[in-house]
């Protein structure tokens, strides 16, 4: 397993250099641009000395470099902000303070993490057992007609915008049918079984679609399996065809599956944003669009870094998983 | 009763017939020879012999008995019983036969258990003792490896292991031994050989090789366009063949001990006064390395050799010996670590006009989505050549010395056979009026007869061109047949070099004589002289 | 998101390049594909529709963006006055709860902005993922290196969220249709260079670009001659799936209000507010989200139709069973 701890280790530092590397080129991209921002947070009615003044106090006026490195500092060991007359202690790791509340950028992603975390965790369960359920069926019923109906549904499925499906959902199961209230976020916590029945819908919503790729991938990679010649060695020596499908065939498939989780960790928190608005749940994708809407710039970065950080620390878990997944693979 | 009776097998896919029509019959304990070029049905017959080609569309007629089942006939549940208990398969590639993602331990006691009813771990048992049993060291610890960590010949033994599992009473063996190589070929042989005299089951060989086949079987059936063209004693039919298709497919086997064309014909006496012997192309101390760090490894390792005008060099080792690493450093296609190759005497870096390949794919040498002769015009335009009905001219002119029509310009390769895009190649690497042609195994991926007629071909080119030939190949029947020098490589190194007969008829280096020792024979009295030195050689 | 399509599309495509595919080739394996060729009409239709959006609404007699106070009941909140969310003769589709404006005309023309700017992000991302993909195969060690850890860091960032977050701070004067179409093209062309660059070293090591090479030919001349026309297949097919997923992210966009701003009509952005007028105007909702779902569905079908008919193979694994494969391995004989 020695080789197996150094790829770990590996990946680990890799994972902190892409980290860093998104780091700066998110800083850059965002406090380059030509948008004014202190013109922005300032307002539209502020006089030239006012906006020179916004733009003092935001630091604006340093050096890009000079800002990222305090940033980076931020980061690591904390900073103090003055805010008019008080100083306001951030400590690490520290993203700022929010242009328009004063807030810490931290605190508040601190506080809207777990309803995101709720949404896309439940979410990824959900898509997992319904996609390749689907796939695994659809692939035992190869030829079928029934393999057909799965397939045009897991089809449209995949052609079906997140917030499309959760419109009809809410209006179909909240509104006419009543089956379900309109979803209020209830922390797991307070009570888990009103935040199991909350979250429910969205979960639905957010997952439908995802499931819809993975039945299609499943299915696509079982097929390809099935028609290894190593398939043919079990059927010539008499071994059924439950074995073949549920055994040789499904652990074909294992490995694609881990990477498109991967891939789709990143594509899903998008769709936990749309989810979000739409349910209006008090999560990080809801605040993300508020802060895009009124340019708070430092919220924006901090969670833009936080999505990131959550996508590629998915990514390296799955790199790993695959490796497990897949003897085959050179670990490097 | 027989234990495998065929009478009037027919198998369709669509359109095509693959088995028109043929009758054998295979007694207890006796060992039958399928051979034949591709697309003659062969291994369309063994799929058949187990019924696997129940539920693929393809439409089966005739009837097949194995040990007492009716294949044609027999449930689900009957076929089930017979794959594996009666008759086990062993295939060609053992990489892609086997389940990448389980032990190999595990697969073997999968199947077991599908035959008899014990437990995983009794089956678990089985499986390392049938590991044991087909040679395979410490069988117990290797018994859980997987597929990807054995070697092929180790892998091919796995297959075997897994077919005595059952211990059915018929073997059937599709090309075995083709993906492996020389020596591990004859170790594969041996094993089957042995296997056949200690448990005493029935053999059905498929094979394209007529030399396997003469090393492993008694009788033989000879197959072309899914019919029987002769059937017989393994003697009579390889000794003295009564029809003539045989006769042309066993007079183009390449034999080690044929006598040889063309080293001494007098045109080449006569070419060799009129130019003196020099060098026309010199490699010193090349050496190449892939990759880097931990995974670094070094194909070819201080090699130098020198080709002379007009002669032929054959280059000849087994798989990941870096012969092709070495052909395509002396081209051009690949820069050596270190080490320089001369071309004329001046040293050549990049590519070179003069020094031209032919490759061993036939189907990935050429650009599908040009026609042939385009492709053949390419050395043509990129040496400035504008004038388009010159380029035409020549491109013919070259189609037909190659023996294809002059029409056939604007074709594409899809329409051609393997052979026909071999010349084509042949004609490209020709248009660039080199002095040197590396051709990199030209041959191994045709049939022997069309294996022939290229050999002969790239020959004839030769003298008349006043070409010199490195012959890079596997083969070392073939290699003797073409080359007047020969160089053996080995991990990376060439450890004998010198004139063919030389190097055939008395070879010093011990792994020379270990790989022509292992060089299937066709004569049976010969086979088993080998078979023999083979025993002497592990011995020593 | 239908970026999880697109990722199903590329750990299946595959690399190896169809023997001898020429356009005819194409047209005929498209040809026996009836879902595609439905598809493809749906589309065909969809984009004359929006080609001819002016025409259309001329015909109506009306334009997307003029208010019609008259036509809403303001006491009631400025729900349509009249059956069905006020459809009319003048009104085909009914009129847009509140503001009042014409229904039809504003789906048309949102039908022009969901496809243009689909059509142009695409673009955007094709030339960058071939430029970049060629460049990292052929370039140098250090050149791949640079290059494939920068594509990572693109396909890690979620499309969604940076997208979302670019068009925050870009100026408002900006034309908001090309802006979206920018944004959406500049991050999301990660894919399509992996794919371009996996493709390119496979082809790369094939050996009719090494005769190329002894012919004497240039790299650029090898370039264009073997191993342009080798990665159009799996381009094109990797395109027609990102041009469904584009049309998503736009929407998604819209529908999020940092997309393509009102007055411009887009159907993400009409349902903004539909959930709360779907029992008033039950067309108000169902109209974008159908048209929607149609447009995305019928290019996702014609998306996989371009898949099979480029790459049979990959195809077959698709399409049903196993029995094909082994039939024609069967034949083949032996030595295959």
């Amino acid at each position: 397993m020695n080789g197996f701890t150094g790829f770990v280790l590996r990946r680990t530092v890799g994972t902190a250099v892409t980290l860093l590397a998104i780091s700066v080129i998110v800083y850059v991209v965002f406090y380059a641009t030509p948008g004014n921002v202190a013109q922005i947070t300032c307002g539209p009615r502020c006089s030239p000395e006012q906006v020179h003044q916004v733009a003092r106090q935001l630091n604006l006026d340093d050096p890009l470099f000079l800002r990222y490195w305090h940033f980076l500092q931020g980061l690591v060991a904390g900073q103090d902000y003055s805010t008019g007359t008080s100083v306001q202690h951030c400590s690490a790791p520290c993203l700022g303070l929010s242009y328009q509340s004063d807030q810490q950028v931290t605190q508040l992603i601190w506080a809207k993490l777990p309803v995101s975390l709720s949404l896309v965790a439940g979410a990824m369960v959900l898509w997992l057992l319904l996609g390749v359920g689907t796939g695994v069926l659809s692939a035992w019923r190869r030829g079928r007609f029934s393999e057909r109906v799965l397939t045009g549904v897991t089809l449209a499925g995949t052609a079906t915008p997140v917030f499309v499906i959760g419109l009809v959902l809410m209006i179909v199961v909240c509104g006419e049918l009543r089956l379900l209230p309109f979803p209020q976020y209830v922390a797991l916590t307070d009570d888990p079984e009103q935040w199991a029945w909350n979250l429910l819908l969205p979960w639905l919503s957010l997952a439908l679609i995802e499931a819809a790729a993975f039945a299609r991938l499943t299915r696509a990679s079982m097929l390809e399996t099935l028609a290894e010649d190593h398939i043919r060695t079990f059927r010539a020596y008499g071994v059924g065809e439950r074995s073949i499908v549920g055994r040789h065939a499904l652990r074909g498939a294992f490995a694609p599956v881990i990477a498109l989780n991967a891939n789709n960790v990143g594509s899903a928190i998008g769709g936990a944003v749309l989810t979000e608005t739409l349910f209006g749940l008090p999560g990080i994708g809801q605040e993300l669009v508020h802060a895009v809407n009124v340019v708070d710039l430092p919220v924006v970065v901090g969670m833009v870094l936080v999505i990131g950080f959550f996508v590629v620390l998915a990514n390296a878990v799955a790199d790993v998983l695959y490796a497990v997944a897949d003897r085959r693979v050179v670990l490097t | 009763m027989s234990l495998v009776e065929v009478t009037g097998l027919r198998v369709d896919f669509g359109e095509l017939r693959a088995v028109d029509g043929l009758s054998f019959r295979l007694e207890q304990g006796a060992a039958l020879a399928l051979v034949g070029e591709s697309g003659s049905g062969k291994s369309t017959v063994a799929s058949a012999l187990l019924g696997l080609h129940h539920g693929t569309g393809a439409r089966v007629g005739g009837s097949v008995r194995v040990a007492g089942t009716d294949v044609q006939r027999a449930s689900d549940e009957e076929l089930r019983r017979l794959r594996g208990g009666q008759a086990a398969m062993v295939f060609q590639d053992p990489l892609s036969s086997l389940d990448p993602y389980y032990a190999i331990g595990d697969q073997i006691a999968e199947v077991y258990r599908v035959h008899a009813r014990v437990s995983r771990r009794a089956a678990r048992a089985r499986a390392v003792d049938v590991l044991d049993r087909v040679g395979i060291a410490d069988a117990a610890r290797r018994s859980r490896s997987r597929p990807h960590e054995f070697s092929g010949g180790m892998r091919q033994r796995a297959l075997i292991a897994m077919a005595l599992a059952c211990e059915p009473r018929l073997l059937i063996a599709d090309e075995p031994t083709t993906a492996l190589d020389v020596t591990v070929q004859a170790q594969v042989l041996d094993l089957l050989r042995t296997l056949r005299e200690e448990t005493g089951m029935g053999l059905l060989l498929v094979t394209h090789d007529v030399g396997v086949a003469a090393e492993s079987v008694d009788e033989v059936l000879v197959m072309r366009h899914g019919r029987a063209v002769e059937h017989g004693p393994v003697s009579s039919v390889l000794g003295a063949p009564a029809q003539p298709y045989t006769r042309e497919l066993l007079a183009a086997v390449p034999r080690l001990d044929a006598p040889r064309a063309g080293s001494t014909a007098p045109e080449k006496a006569v070419l060799e006064e009129a130019a003196p012997q020099g060098a026309v192309l010199e490699a010193t101390g090349l050496r190449r390395e892939f990759g880097r760090g931990k995974r670094a490894f070094t194909a070819v390792r201080d090699v130098s050799l020198t080709l002379r005008r007009g002669e032929t060099l054959g280059v000849v080792g087994e798989s990941g010996s870096g012969k092709t690493t070495l052909g395509r450093m002396l081209v051009g296609l690949l820069e050596p670590t270190a080490g320089e190759v001369r071309y004329e005497g001046r040293p050549h870096t990049g590519v070179n006009p003069a020094v031209q390949m032919v490759f061993q794919d036939p189907v990935s040498s050429l650009n599908p989505r040009r026609s042939v002769g385009e492709s053949i015009a390419d050395p043509l335009r990129a040496r400035g050549e504008r004038d388009e009905g010159r380029i035409r001219e020549r491109a013919a002119e070259l189609l037909e010395r190659v023996g294809l029509e002059g029409a056939h310009y604007d074709r594409y390769p899809h329409e051609f056979s393997g052979g026909q895009r071999q010349r084509v190649g042949i004609a490209r690497a020709l248009a660039a009026d080199p002095r040197v042609i590396v051709c990199d195994e030209p041959v191994s991926a045709l049939d022997v007869t069309t294996q022939a007629h290229v050999v002969a071909l790239l020959g004839e080119l030769q003298r008349e061109l006043g070409l010199a030939l490195v012959f890079v190949a596997h083969d070392l029947a073939v290699v003797r047949q073409v080359s007047d020098r020969v160089a053996v490589m080995r991990q990376g190194r060439i450890v004998e070099e010198g004139p063919v007969d030389e190097v055939y008829g008395s070879p010093q280096d011990p792994y020379t004589r270990q790989l022509l020792a292992a060089v299937p024979a066709l004569d049976p009295e010969a086979a088993a002289r080998r078979r023999a030195e083979r025993r002497e050689l592990a011995a020593a | 998101m239908s970026e999880v399509l697109l990722a199903t599309g590329a750990i299946g495509t595959d690399t190896s390049v169809p023997a001898a595919s020429g356009v005819r080739q194409f047209w005929r394996r498209l040809r026996t594909q009836r879902a595609a060729l439905v598809a493809a009409g749906v589309v065909a239709l969809l984009v004359l529709v929006a080609l001819a959006a002016p025409l259309l609404t001329a015909l109506e007699g009306q334009d997307p963006t003029t208010y019609h106070p008259s036509l809403v009941d303001s006491a009631r909140g400025g729900v349509p006055i009249g059956p069905l969310g006020g459809i009319s003769g003048d009104h085909w589709l009914g009129v847009e709860p509140q503001t009042g404006r014409d229904l039809f005309a504003r789906l048309t023309y949102g039908a022009r902005v969901s496809l243009g700017v689909a059509l142009a992000a695409t673009v955007v991302q094709v030339a960058i993922g071939i430029t970049l993909g060629v460049a990292a195969a052929l370039g140098k060690r250090w050149v791949d290196q640079l290059l494939s850890r920068f594509t990572d860091i693109i396909v890690a960032m979620p499309l969604m969220i940076m997208s979302l977050a670019l068009l925050a701070i870009v100026p408002s004067s900006f034309p908001r249709p090309v802006l979206v179409a920018l944004v959406i093209g500049l991050i999301g062309w990660g894919n399509i260079a992996r794919i371009v660059r996996a493709q390119t070293l496979t082809l790369k090591e094939l050996d009719h670009v090494s005769a190329a090479r002894l012919s004497g030919w240039g790299t650029w001349s090898i370039a264009r001659r073997e191993l342009l026309p080798g990665i159009a297949a799996p381009v094109i097919t990797y395109a027609a799936l990102l041009v469904p997923s584009n049309i998503t992210v736009e929407a998604a966009l819209s529908f999020l209000g940092v997309g393509v701003k009102p007055p411009t009509p887009s159907w993400g952005q009409m349902l903004t507010a539909a959930d709360v007028w779907y029992q008033a105007a039950p067309q108000y909702l169902l109209l974008p989200a159908g048209a929607l779902f149609v447009t995305v569905f019928a290019l996702t079908v014609l998306g996989d139709g371009v898949r099979t008919a480029l790459d049979p193979r990959a195809a077959s694994r698709l399409r049903v069973g196993t029995g094909r494969r082994r039939e024609s391995k069967a034949a083949e004989g032996g030595r295959a």
